[in-house]
């Protein structure tokens, strides 16, 4: 008994690694069965869906909010950051153990407590909220305005304000992982690419969480204890004013997205440093421009904490402001543009092995590249003043946050699967998912764009039925169904995938990748780190390799 | 060998050999240094005297980063909610902020507070103090303690004293007519933020009673001193918030 409580409640770090990964991989199964009944739900709104029956209107932006919420928080920012960041950050850098095994093991728990009370949102009386993951107010402050808005938001509020501590410890033991458990000659330019973005994305989420936090309590005081931080003054809902005080509901949203931009980095950094080792590795090449392509990620980082808002061009913000965001919106395509450079000259003479997780990493930069073409675009407060409401955003930041984000958690999952099990992935069943899933995120999400230029709203629960107000979009909706459907069951494959290759997978050897990272070494570490983190040879040869965990000497 | 802290230099400042003298270690051609700041000069395994030090102190300090980005976002509603308002039916602009005058007894609290942080650092300084620590560190009884400990209750008690301030000065605002129910955004602020502020101090406290129970437990110096090291660095980071968050309430209203 007592071994499977130390087992459950263990300090290990790779142990929590896989656990949040297990979090993770259940937030993402509901996300995901969430959004195909939306899904559903546009295409035949009469349809009657098991458990549900015909879905109310509210009944969708609960779908919406549960949906979102849970993708943001629960999957591309616990996977990708606290997942894989357990599981090799301490062994990239040489280190024994986080610097504070307890306070990361309290993170993980915190964020399973959040996650529960997340979901019971959706089993009470009323339903869960119905006002979107960013949780605007003064519909969000008044539980008269709609069902699911009484004890729906409470909890929402609650569980978010749990994960906002959560993902603050888990911050503050990453960070000083990072900067005092390094071993001897771990220098700033010995790091992975991948430390580098744990290590920017945990500084964001140290700055950003906390504000999200104080936000939560203004709106739970504002809900429960009569002040009127968001609450305009003659607020009205269905007709009965219940406005109190002179509230600023757009404070809530600077607020809001003073955390919620950095949050799409957070999701996003990490990404960025697997790809970079991961096209440094498959293709037998030094990561060009290390240091630019480091600086670049901090850069990202910084300027990721001044466009916030850009969320808010058409929220009756000053116009002025909406300039000066948008400028600096603007300056943020600098470094993605010299990543995005980076990782095409690593490409660029070819050689590349195909293996599923180098698959996967070009997935994420094709959706990078691909979502991050229209940022620019909806930078511009003249045109996000169209398109902000409509579809083409939606299609925008699934690109480029949800999309990209999974695709470099897939990567990852492939990549260290042999250090979680000691067995490779099928590669034939990976190379099937990729591509499906390619083609499927690209059927899903680029005709929404087209939707988004035509001008069909986002958040409304129906475009057919009694009032159609679309009758073109209406293939187009139907074909992004199909597709995101098509999209759902390609992950049946990796589920599968996974669970066999865990049990009777090939066995891996002690390096499969012949990578040059340190979590490869199986044994014993050495006391001063003397190479880089990717010293390939090209042409490939057995001898050419120069792992971080040999000394320099001893090669020559 | 614990992390001290001396009254005297006790290095010589090596003065430059000249022409003819041996450069340090450090600047000969042949060895070390190199490009700058890379590790290699320090030495294998361990990290130092002070590796666990650094490690808590930077824990501290990045969960205070962390908090201060919280009472940012608490003092910037505070400046938005002072300007917000809206129009009448006779389009002149209506704000509902009514300044709200602090009761006095805060700048008594204040003082009592930052009267804590210092006992606090003194009772840090103890700990660090090169003689005592290498007595304890020796086995020859336990000086830096001894004299640590009455500065850690000093600054104990004068903490639970500002504590019990805040709670008189919230009863004689509630008796002014300043609830936290009561419609106005001033007080709303103004008890919000002394009340996290507060909650921030109890769980100060009870770091605090812990760090004085370590002093007396915990079987190496290194940890005692790391124990009240950190709540020193917690205490004093909570009393220089207090005086910022003092100055809004008092001067910003």
């Amino acid at each position: 008994m007592s071994r499977i409580f130390s087992r459950i409640f263990t300090t290990d770090h790779r142990r929590l690694g896989i656990l949040y990964l297990y979090l993770a991989l259940a937030a993402v199964v509901v996300g995901t069965v969430l959004s195909l009944l939306m899904r559903i739900h546009r295409v035949w709104p009469d349809a009657v869906i098991p458990f549900f029956g015909v879905m109310k209107p509210e009944d969708y932006l609960a779908l919406v909010t549960m949906h979102g919420t849970l993708m943001v928080f629960f999957v591309l920012t616990t996977a990708p950051q606290s997942g894989f960041a357990n599981l090799v950050l301490p062994a990239q850098i040489g280190a024994q153990r986080m610097a504070f095994p307890h306070i990361n093991a309290a993170g993980f728990w915190l964020t399973v407590v959040a996650f529960l009370v997340l979901i019971s949102g959706g089993h009470i009386h009323g339903g869960a909220a119905i006002s979107g993951w960013s949780m605007y107010p003064p519909l969000s402050a008044l539980s008269a305005s709609g069902p699911g808005q009484g004890l729906g938001v409470d909890l929402w509020l609650i569980s978010i304000g749990i994960f906002c501590i959560a993902a603050w410890l888990s911050a503050v033991n990453m960070l000083a992982t990072i900067l005092a458990e390094r071993r001897a000659g771990m220098t700033w330019s010995r790091l992975p690419m991948t430390v580098w973005g744990w290590m920017v994305a945990s500084i964001l989420t140290l700055l950003v969480f906390a504000v999200l936090l104080a936000a939560v309590i203004l709106l739970f005081s504002d809900r429960h204890f009569g002040s009127s931080f968001f609450i305009p003054m003659g607020d009205m809902i269905n007709g009965r004013v219940v406005g109190h005080g002179d509230g600023s509901p757009l404070l809530w949203l600077h607020l809001f997205w003073f955390f919620g931009h950095p949050e799409v980095y957070i999701a996003v950094l990490p990404g960025m440093g697997l790809a970079t080792s991961l096209f440094a590795n498959f293709c037998r090449r030094r990561v060009i421009g290390y240091r630019t392509l480091a600086g670049g990620l901090v850069a990202i980082g910084l300027l990721g904490l001044a466009v916030w808002g850009h969320h808010m061009f058409v929220s009756g913000m000053n116009p002025y402001a909406g300039t000066a965001f948008a400028m600096v919106t603007m300056a943020i395509a600098v470094p993605s543009t010299i990543e995005v450079i980076g990782w095409l000259a690593m490409l660029w003479g070819g050689g590349m092995q195909l293996r599923t997780p180098m698959l996967f990493a070009l997935g994420f930069l094709s959706f990078f590249i691909a979502g991050g073409l229209t940022g620019p675009l909806l930078a511009q407060p003249a045109l996000d003043a169209y398109l902000h409401n409509t579809f083409f955003v939606v299609a925008h930041f699934h690109l480029v946050m949800g999309m990209a984000g999974v695709f470099s958690v897939f990567a990852g999952i492939y990549y260290w699967f042999p250090l979680m099990t000691g067995r490779l992935m099928n590669e034939t069943l990976g190379k099937l998912h990729f591509w499906i899933s390619l083609i499927a995120a690209y059927g899903t999400f680029f005709p929404m764009h087209f939707a988004g230029l035509a001008g069909e709203p986002r958040h409304y629960d129906r475009l057919a039925g009694p009032a159609i107000s679309f009758p073109s979009l209406i293939p187009v909706e139907r074909g992004i169904t199909f597709s995101a459907l098509l999209l759902g069951a390609a992950q049946l494959i990796f589920l599968w995938n996974v669970y066999i290759s865990a049990r009777r997978g090939k066995p891996a050897e002690a390096n499969p990748w012949r990578a040059t990272t340190l979590e490869w070494n199986d044994g014993a570490l050495p006391n001063r780190i003397e190479r880089g983190p990717y010293e390939y040879e090209f042409p490939p040869d057995e001898g050419g390799l120069h792992l971080q965990w040999e000394s320099a000497a001893k090669q020559e | 060998m614990p992390a001290t802290f001396t009254r005297h230099p006790t290095e010589i400042e090596r003065k430059d050999p000249g022409i003819g003298g041996k450069p340090p270690v450090d600047r000969r051609p042949t060895g070390g240094g190199g490009d700058g700041e890379n590790w290699d000069n320090q030495p294998h395994g361990r990290n130092g005297p002070r590796e666990l030090l650094i490690r808590y102190r930077l824990g501290v300090m990045f969960a205070l980063a962390g908090d201060l980005m919280f009472f940012v976002a608490l003092v910037s509603a505070f400046f938005v909610r002072q300007t917000t308002g809206h129009f009448d039916v006779h389009d002149n602009f209506i704000n509902d902020w009514r300044p709200l005058a602090v009761p006095p007894i805060l700048w008594l609290n204040t003082a009592v507070l930052l009267l804590s942080s210092a006992a606090m650092e003194m009772a840090r300084r103890q700990l660090f103090h090169e003689i005592d620590v290498m007595e304890e560190w020796l086995g020859l009884g336990r000086p830096a303690v001894k004299r640590a400990a009455p500065w850690l209750v000093a600054a104990l008690v004068l903490g639970v004293m500002f504590l019990a301030g805040q709670w008189i000065a919230w009863e004689q605002l509630v008796r002014e007519g300043f609830r936290f129910t009561s419609p106005d955004p001033s007080s709303h602020f103004f008890y919000l933020i002394t009340g996290i502020h507060g909650l921030h101090l109890v769980m100060g406290i009870f770091a605090l009673v812990a760090a004085l129970v370590g002093l007396f437990t915990l079987k190496k110096i290194e940890l005692r001193q790391i124990a009240v090291d950190s709540v020193a660095w917690y205490w004093h980071t909570m009393g220089l918030f207090w005086v910022f968050l003092f100055v809004l309430l008092v001067f910003f209203q």
